[in-house]
């Protein structure tokens, strides 16, 4: 059975022997990120002041289309994640809740988007801690593949804004496998969203620069892919939930080749820790979990910290590898949008993925995020919970949080039921080594 | 050889003494939780009642929502395992145990050697805890003890709902407001209690063998109601209060044992 040595005994006397620990210094990789993000919103800045017309689109949309088209497209959930992880969400919230007349029960992504929207219109005094980086959309761009209040809180959006949705509905899959009717009626609301926009923006399609996006859109699921199966080297080459720090290259950025060079950095600097033997995990790696659903943005360091105090790597999560979609033209396009995320798949397709991906990385154990701010998420993890851990035999836990509103958390909580987690998997892992 | 444990709750603080990893010789139960004189009470009556000094002690286990702030404690266990532990102590063939505390409820399944397999907890709202029920005494002006005897005499109990407490309490008033008898309004907070506990026990599967731990476990009115709703039989040992503590204890000593072990290799 696992313990922890008493922390209140040990803290003073170790903070007055030892000396403050030098900081790590931040990976290549991680530092190009930070440039790509600035570029990203600095570009869509330059662009609207030439005049030109800027977007914001859902996450899970085939960047392709407007990376193609040259177009300056912005991302609110990764906005609203970098706002909840930064703590800077509560006037949003109010905002939102209060004088907007928003439902407490909504996505906290969308509350957080949608007051924001209200001060860049006008609407609202509320302060922007970035200063307005997050520029005023002209048009916006969604799938309804991840989530379907996506498609309520764009069309006030659209609303609120007076400007147009460009709109694919991916389908709901019941079946293992996607339909060519399916792929052939996805394909169509494709064509032609790529007529209305360019009708709209004056942009022109061009079929080889298109190829040549498309070259390097899949260069990078291959590297972003290639870099979360790393991770199933023991003891993983970085602290898994690193890996979420770079989900903005392939969300934002997946088509430009900035993202290929931070990814082949990325997958270079987790060779080195390998074959070094050494990781950027700030503890010793007792125990591999993998972590199911969205990250719990307002309370990552104390999630964080919490899982280092007992050896816990997250290396394996359902979260981060949707990102790694793979296709190479617009039919393939089409079909991966039908798949391209949990909560448009069926229960067996979302089991199988996942214990494909336990059994891969050595997992231990699971944690389970259950998120206040996705409904549809919450109401397959149950099940998901029961039947995986009977297939893969391990034990798991879940908690309360949510992925933007810092309310729905207690850190109490959280710290006993990882406790107990740690307790059933020290006991297995004894079991074992007993024979 | 002398084992402390200590479960320092939200709203009650207990402490135990073992002699040898399986001797009782002393179980306090303060009504005051973490970040009050509760623990200390509690340290203090048990040691009276065990006769012996503090220097005696060769290991301490902390368990509960105030473990990670006891000074006196050698290493800390989570409360799942703890009241796996104790309750495998007192009631050794029990496998799926329910603890319902001051601010959480939680289920746990057991290996037949009193080892935790599995386990469920309630989320962040405090419906089906013992903070409800005390909310609840509250409004009805009846003692927290007296609740289930009270419900004995219960003849149409009241629906409450068991989402919200603060919700329920209103409920409540209602319900009292209209006439509705404080033994069917009891009985109606105990059905909500198990209702909402009962829905998570499940989770784990029907239990063949079940028991009751924590402080709620001495409400005869949750237990009864418990039964119906999971439709199994509940043991509930006269020190369920104590099994966290009895748990912790029982580590210390399986901690000393091993590290005697280890130094004498």
């Amino acid at each position: 059975m696992s313990d922890t040595l008493n922390p209140t005994a040990a803290a003073p006397a170790q903070a007055a022997a030892a000396p403050a620990k030098p900081k790590r210094p931040k990976a290549k990789s991680l530092l190009m990120i930070g440039e790509q993000t600035n570029a990203l919103f600095e570009n869509a800045r330059l662009a609207k002041e030439r005049g030109e017309k800027v977007g914001w689109s859902a996450s899970i949309f085939p960047q392709e289309i407007a990376e193609t088209l040259g177009l300056n497209v912005l991302y609110p959930e990764n906005h609203t994640a970098g706002i909840a992880a930064r703590h800077q969400a509560d006037p949003f919230l109010q905002e939102c809740e209060g004088p907007m007349g928003y439902s407490n029960d909504l996505c906290a992504y969308a509350k957080l988007n949608l007051a924001y929207t209200a001060v860049l219109n006008g609407e609202s005094s509320v302060e922007l801690p970035d200063g307005g980086k997050m520029v005023k959309p002209d048009f916006l761009l969604l799938t309804n593949n991840i989530c379907n209040q996506l498609t309520k809180w764009y069309e006030n959006l659209a609303r609120q804004l007076d400007i147009p949705v460009f709109f694919i509905d991916t389908c709901y899959n019941p079946m293992d496998y996607v339909t060519e009717t399916r792929v052939r009626y996805v394909r169509a609301q494709i064509d032609q969203l790529i007529r209305d926009l360019c009708a709209f923006t004056g942009k022109t399609w061009d079929d080889e620069r298109f190829k040549k996006v498309m070259e390097i859109s899949q260069r990078n699921s291959y590297l972003w892919e290639r870099a979360n199966n790393l991770m199933d080297h023991k003891p993983a080459p970085i602290g898994g939930f690193e890996l979420f720090n770079y989900m903005s290259a392939m969300v934002c950025n997946r088509g430009k080749e900035s993202t290929t060079a931070i990814m082949e950095q990325l997958n270079a600097e987790m060779e080195q820790h390998i074959k070094e033997g050494t990781s950027t995990f700030p503890a010793k790696e007792e125990y591999r979990v993998s972590w199911d659903g969205i990250a719990c943005w307002p309370y990552l360091s104390h999630n964080l910290r919490t899982l280092k105090q007992y050896g816990i790597n997250m290396v394996a999560s359902s979260y981060g590898k949707a990102w790694a979609i793979q296709y190479d033209d617009l039919d393939g396009m089409a079909r991966a949008y039908c798949f391209a995320s949990t909560n448009g798949d069926n229960a067996s397709t979302m089991l199988s993925r996942r214990y494909e991906a336990l059994t891969r990385m050595g997992c231990e154990g699971t944690i389970y995020h259950v998120n206040r701010s996705c409904k549809v998420m919450d109401c397959q993890m149950m099940e998901v919970q029961r039947q995986l851990s009977k297939m893969a035999g391990v034990p798991f836990t879940s908690f309360d949080g949510d992925q933007a509103d810092y309310r729905n958390y207690s850190e109490a909580q959280f710290e006993t039921r990882i406790q107990g987690l740690v307790e059933v998997m020290k006991q297995n892992k004894e079991a074992k080594s007993n024979g | 050889m002398y084992t402390l444990g200590i479960d320092i709750g939200s709203t009650s603080s207990k402490a135990v003494i073992l002699r040898d990893g399986r001797e009782l010789l002393a179980h306090q139960v303060v009504p005051l939780g973490t970040g009050t004189i509760g623990p200390e009470q509690a340290l203090d009556a048990a040691f009276r009642e065990a006769g012996i000094a503090r220097e005696e002690i060769a290991f301490t286990v902390a368990t509960g929502y105030g473990r990670m702030n006891c000074a006196p404690a050698d290493a800390q266990f989570s409360e799942l395992s703890c009241h796996a532990k104790g309750i495998h102590y007192l009631l050794p063939g029990v496998r799926t145990i329910i603890d319902i505390g001051g601010q959480d409820a939680k289920a746990l399944q057991l290996s037949d050697t009193g080892q935790l397999l599995a386990f469920q907890m309630n989320d962040k709202c405090a419906a089906g805890t013992g903070r409800f029920l005390e909310v609840m005494a509250k409004v009805l002006n009846v003692p927290i003890g007296e609740l289930g005897p009270l419900s004995a005499q219960a003849d149409r109990p009241a629906a409450i709902s068991n989402t919200c407490t603060v919700f329920a309490e209103s409920e409540v008033i209602s319900q009292l407001s209209a006439g509705v008898s404080a033994a069917n309004i009891a009985a109606g907070i105990h059905n909500s209690v198990a209702k909402r506990v009962a829905g998570m026990a499940l989770r784990l599967g029907h239990p063949t063998s079940l028991a009751m731990s924590g402080g709620v476990a001495l409400n005869t009115g949750v237990v009864s109601a418990m039964a119906r709703e999971i439709g199994c039989p509940v043991q509930v040992h006269p020190l369920c209060q104590s099994a966290g503590a009895i748990g912790a204890a029982l580590f210390a000593w399986e901690k000393q044992m091993k590290k005697e072990g280890s130094s004498n290799e």
